[in-house]
C-alpha cells in the first residue's frame, strides 16, 4: 500500500507555529478552524435575521431598512445559514474532528487536501462578503437565486456583481466541500482501525458519512447551475432567460428555460437539507444513548434509515416546485416519494424515544440539547407531511407556514444538535469543561424561544401571510392580529439572539477558567474519549492504534463493573462469540 | 432488559456465499475496497465528476427542448470543405479518433506500469499526453472556425442561441478536463521517466492518471453522440 505514511507515527512529529496553527494538516486544528469560521459567519447571519425581524415586527420604524436592503438581508441570511454555517460546520467542523478520532485513525486519509479544503472554504467566505462591498450590494433574489429576477439588471437588488460574486463563491465552496467530502468518505471506508467494522461505527460517523456522499453527488448540480447562470450573467448566454420584457423593453434574449434552473437547484437543494440534518441525527443518536446510559435502540434500523433518507433525497427535489408551472404529472411522483421519507424519519424518531425509555437519564446540557433536537425535528417534520401533499402545498406555498416548517426541521434542529455536539465535545477539543449552569440557561431560553418564534409562523401561514414580503400593508385580507404576532416574534427573536451571547461567554469563560477535563468526563464508550489526553496529541493515539472489539453502545451491560464499556476494551469470549468480538 | 452486545446487518457468517454472504463480508472487513486510499479517492471523485457531466448533459437536453425554434443541423455546422465537397463532422470525427486512441496508449502505459517497465510506461504516458494535447489543439481550431463563422455564446448564424451556448459550455468543460489531464499526464510521464515510481515501488501514479483519462474519454463517448450526432 502506498499510503503507509499515516501508519507510521513519525509522520506526526513536532510542528512549527505556522504548520501547527495556520496551515495545519492536523484534522483537529482544521476542524477548529472550520468551526470558528463557520460560527463567526453564522453570527453575521443571525444579525441579518434580526434586521429582517425588526422590519417585520416594527414596520417602518427603522428607516435604514429599505425594501431592497430587506431582500438582501433575507437572501444572505438564508444562504449564509444553510451553506456557509450549517454545511461547513457539520462536515468541516464535526466531520473533521470526529471521523478520525471515532474510527481510530491518526488523521484524515489526505491531510494536505484537508488543509486545502479549509482554505478554499475561507476564500469562498471572502467572496461571499466581497458582495457586500460592490456597487448594488449582494444579491436580493432569495436564497434560491431563481432566474430571471436574479440576473436581469434592475430586476432585483445586486443582480449584477452581487449575484456574480455569490455564484463564484458557491463554485469555490463546492470545490472546498468536494475536497472535504472525498476525504471524509475515503477515510471512513478505508482508514478504520482494526476491528472497527462498518456496523460498529458510531451513528455520528454514519450520519456524517452519508452526508458526505450526498455532498459529492448533489453539489455538482449546484456547480453546473451556478456556472450556467454565471454565463447567462457574464457571457450573454440564455440558458435560463426566456423572452423577457423588462421595464417595457424586450431584451435581446430568447428561448431559455428558467424551470431548468429550479430543477438543477433543487436537485442540489433537497439533498443539501439532508446534508445538514443527517450529521445532526447521528450526533443526537450518540448523545441520547450516552446520557441515557442505554444502548441505542435499533442500531441496524438507524443505519438503514440514514441510508434510506440519503437515497430518497435524490428523488424528491421537485416537491419544492409544485407551484412553478412544471408538468402536473410530476406532482404525483414527487408527492409520493416525498411522503415515503416519513417512514425512515419516523423509525429514527421512535428509536430515539425508545432509547430514552427507562434509561438512566442524565439531564446535562448536551442531553437537553439532544432531546430538544428530537422535539423540534418532530414539530418541524410533521408539517413536512402537510407540505408534501400537493393539494395542501399549493395554498401554503410561499407563506410563513413554509418558513416555520424548514426553520424548525432543518435550521433549528441542526443548530440544537450542533450545540449538543459543542457542549459534548468541547472538553475533548479544549481540555476544559464548559459551565453547566450557563449552558442550561442558554438551552432553556433558546429552546422555548425557538418554539415561540416559529410555531406562530404556522398560524401566520394559515392566515396566508406571504414570505419574503417587506410589508403586508397592501394585503387587505390579513387580520390586524398579524402585526401584533409579528411584533411578538421579533421581540422573542431578539431575546433568543441575545441569549447566544451566553454561549459565547461560556466558551470564553470555559477556555480560561473552566474545570480541567479528564480524558473521558462523560464516561462514554466511543473511541475519541479513549485518547491518552484531552485534547488528543498530534497523531491522536500515542504509539499504538486502538483495537476495537465491540459496538459503540455498550452502556449498562449487565454484570459489567461500570455502566459503560469503551469500544477498545476486549470482549471476554462468551457463548456464541469467537472471542474477537465477532458473533 | 435484554442486552445485545453486537449487531450485524445480516445473520450470515462472513465468508458464506451469495448476496448476503457478500454483504456480511463487506460489513465485517476493516477496509471497504482492497485498493490504496488514493485509488479509492480517485474512483469516488470520478463518480462525483460524472454527476457534473450528467447534470450538464441533462441541462443541455432540457435547454434544447425548451429552445422553441429547431436545433441547427450539426452535420452541416461541423462540416469541412475538402476538395470542393462538404464532409460532415470531419474534424470532430478525427478528434474522436485521436481521443479514443489515447485511451489505448493510456491502457498500455498502465499495463507497462504494472510490469515496472520504466521506459515503456513513461513513453506511453507521454504519448497519451501528446494525443491529448493534439485533441485540445484541434478543439482550438474547431472553436476558431466556429467563432469566425459568427458563433458566440449568445448568438450564432444557424438558429437558436442555445446552440452556441451549449456548444461552448459542453466542449469547454470537457476541453478543460482534457487540458488538466494533459498536464497531469506530462507530470506523471516525467516522474516515471526519472524513476520516481521505481523508487516508490509501485506505478500507482500512472494508474491514477489512467483512471482519470479513461473517465475523460468516456465523457466524450457520451458528449460526442449527444451533441454532434443527435
Amino acid at each position: 500500500m502506498s499510503d503507509t505514511a499515516h501508519t507510521a507515527h513519525e509522520a506526526h512529529g513536532p510542528q512549527g507555529y505556522w504548520s501547527k496553527y495556520i496551515f495545519s494538516q492536523d484534522h483537529k486544528v482544521i476542524a477548529l478552524q472550520y468551526t470558528g469560521t463557520a460560527l463567526l459567519v453564522g453570527a453575521f447571519g443571525m444579525v441579518l435575521s434580526w434586521l429582517i425581524r425588526l422590519q417585520l415586527g416594527f414596520p417602518g420604524d427603522f428607516t435604514f431598512i429599505q425594501p431592497s436592503n430587506y431582500l438582501q438581508f433575507m437572501t444572505q441570511h438564508g444562504m449564509i445559514m444553510i451553506v456557509y454555517l450549517l454545511t461547513a460546520l457539520l462536515l468541516g467542523g464535526f466531520g473533521n474532528y470526529l471521523i478520525p478520532l471515532m474510527i481510530g485513525a491518526r488523521d484524515m486519509a489526505f491531510p494536505f487536501l484537508n488543509m486545502l479544503s479549509y482554505w478554499t472554504y475561507f476564500v469562498s467566505v471572502l467572496l461571499l462578503f466581497a458582495a457586500f462591498l460592490v456597487p448594488g450590494g449582494p444579491t436580493g433574489a432569495g436564497w434560491t437565486l431563481y432566474p430571471t429576477q436574479s440576473i436581469l439588471p434592475g430586476a432585483s437588488p445586486g443582480s449584477e456583481w452581487g449575484i456574480r460574486l455569490l455564484l463564484m463563491s458557491l463554485a469555490v465552496f463546492v470545490a472546498a466541500s468536494t475536497m472535504g467530502g472525498l476525504n471524509y468518505v475515503t477515510t471512513v471506508l478505508q482508514a478504520r482501525t482494526r476491528g472497527m467494522t462498518l456496523m460498529r461505527l458510531p451513528l455520528t460517523v454514519w450520519g456524517i458519512f452519508v452526508a458526505a456522499v450526498l455532498t459529492l453527488l448533489s453539489f455538482p448540480a449546484l456547480f453546473v447551475a451556478g456556472v450556467m447562470m454565471l454565463l447567462d450573467s457574464l457571457a450573454g448566454t440564455s440558458f435560463f432567460v426566456p423572452t423577457v420584457t423588462l421595464f417595457g423593453q424586450q431584451l435581446a434574449r430568447e428561448g431559455g428555460n428558467p424551470i431548468l434552473f429550479q430543477h438543477l437547484f433543487w436537485y442540489f437543494g433537497h439533498p443539501e437539507v439532508y446534508i445538514v440534518i443527517l450529521p445532526a441525527m447521528g450526533i443526537a443518536s450518540d448523545l441520547l444513548s450516552a446520557y441515557a446510559r442505554k444502548p441505542i435502540f435499533g442500531y441496524k434500523a438507524m443505519v438503514l434509515s440514514l441510508l434510506a433518507i440519503g437515497g430518497l433525497s435524490f428523488i424528491v427535489w421537485a416537491h419544492h416546485m409544485f407551484v412553478s408551472g412544471m408538468n402536473p404529472w410530476f406532482h404525483f411522483w414527487f408527492a409520493f416519494s416525498t411522503l415515503i421519507i416519513a417512514v425512515p424519519s419516523a423509525i429514527k424518531t421512535y428509536n430515539w424515544v425508545l432509547t430514552l425509555w427507562k434509561g438512566n437519564i442524565h439531564l446535562t446540557t448536551p442531553m437537553l440539547y439532544s432531546i430538544g433536537f428530537v422535539s423540534t425535528f418532530v414539530a418541524g417534520g410533521v408539517t413536512g407531511l402537510f407540505l408534501g401533499n400537493v393539494i395542501i402545498d399549493v395554498p401554503l406555498s410561499d407563506t410563513y407556514f413554509v418558513v416555520g416548517h424548514f426553520h424548525l426541521v432543518m435550521g433549528v434542529s441542526a443548530i440544537l444538535a450542533i450545540f449538543a455536539g459543542i457542549y459534548h465535545w468541547f472538553p475533548k477539543a479544549t481540555g476544559r469543561m464548559m459551565s453547566e449552569a450557563l449552558g442550561k440557561i442558554h438551552f432553556w431560553v433558546t429552546f422555548v424561544g425557538v418554539y415561540l418564534i416559529f410555531f406562530p409562523m404556522y398560524y401566520l401561514g394559515f392566515l396566508g401571510v406571504p414570505r419574503r414580503y417587506y410589508s403586508f400593508d397592501a394585503i387587505g385580507s390579513l387580520p390586524s392580529s398579524v402585526g401584533g404576532l409579528n411584533t411578538f416574534i421579533t421581540i422573542v427573536a431578539l431575546l433568543v439572539g441575545a441569549a447566544q451571547l451566553l454561549f459565547a461567554l461560556n466558551v470564553i469563560w470555559s477556555l480560561a477558567k473552566g474545570k480541567r477535563a479528564e480524558a473521558n468526563p462523560w464516561r462514554a464508550t466511543t473511541l475519541e474519549w479513549q485518547t491518552p489526553t484531552s485534547p488528543p496529541p498530534h497523531g491522536n493515539w500515542g504509539p499504538a492504534l486502538p483495537v476495537v472489539s465491540r459496538w459503540a453502545y455498550d452502556y449498562s451491560v449487565p454484570g459489567a463493573r461500570e455502566d459503560f464499556i469503551p469500544q477498545s476494551v476486549a470482549t471476554t469470549p462468551a457463548k456464541g462469540t469467537d472471542g474477537k468480538g465477532q458473533r | 432488559m435484554e442486552h445485545k452486545t453486537q449487531t450485524s446487518l445480516v445473520e450470515k457468517e462472513p465468508g458464506s456465499t451469495g448476496l448476503r454472504g457478500m454483504i456480511a463480508d463487506w460489513l465485517s472487513d476493516q477496509v471497504t475496497f482492497r485498493v490504496p486510499w488514493s485509488k479509492a479517492m480517485m474512483w469516488i471523485f470520478l463518480v462525483g465528476d460524472a454527476f457534473v457531466f450528467g447534470t450538464l448533459l441533462s441541462g443541455y437536453g432540457a435547454a434544447r427542448m425548451a429552445a422553441g425554434a429547431p436545433w441547427p443541423n450539426t452535420g452541416e455546422v461541423f462540416a469541412l470543405h475538402v476538395g470542393g465537397s462538404e464532409i460532415p463532422l470531419l474534424l470532430v470525427g478525427f478528434m474522436t479518433l485521436i481521443l479514443l486512441s489515447s485511451g489505448g496508449t493510456m491502457a498500455l502505459a498502465v499495463a507497462y506500469g504494472f510490469r515496472h517497465d520504466r521506459r515503456k510506461a513513461a513513453l506511453f504516458t507521454a504519448l497519451t499526453a501528446l494525443l491529448g494535447a493534439l485533441f485540445v489543439g484541434f478543439q482550438g481550431i474547431e472553436w476558431t472556425n466556429l467563432i469566425q463563422e459568427g458563433a458566440r455564446p449568445w448568438t450564432n448564424p444557424w438558429g437558436v442561441p442555445q446552440f452556441g451556448a451549449s456548444f461552448f459550455t459542453l466542449t469547454g468543460f470537457h476541453g478543460l478536463h482534457v487540458t488538466i489531464g494533459v498536464f497531469l499526464l506530462a507530470i506523471v510521464a516525467l516522474r516515471a521517466a526519472r524513476g520516481a515510481y521505481d523508487k516508490k515501488g509501485d506505478y500507482l501514479g500512472v494508474e491514477l492518471v489512467g483512471l482519470y483519462w479513461g473517465f475523460v474519454d468516456l465523457v466524450w463517448v457520451f458528449l460526442f453522440p449527444l451533441f454532434y450526432l443527435f
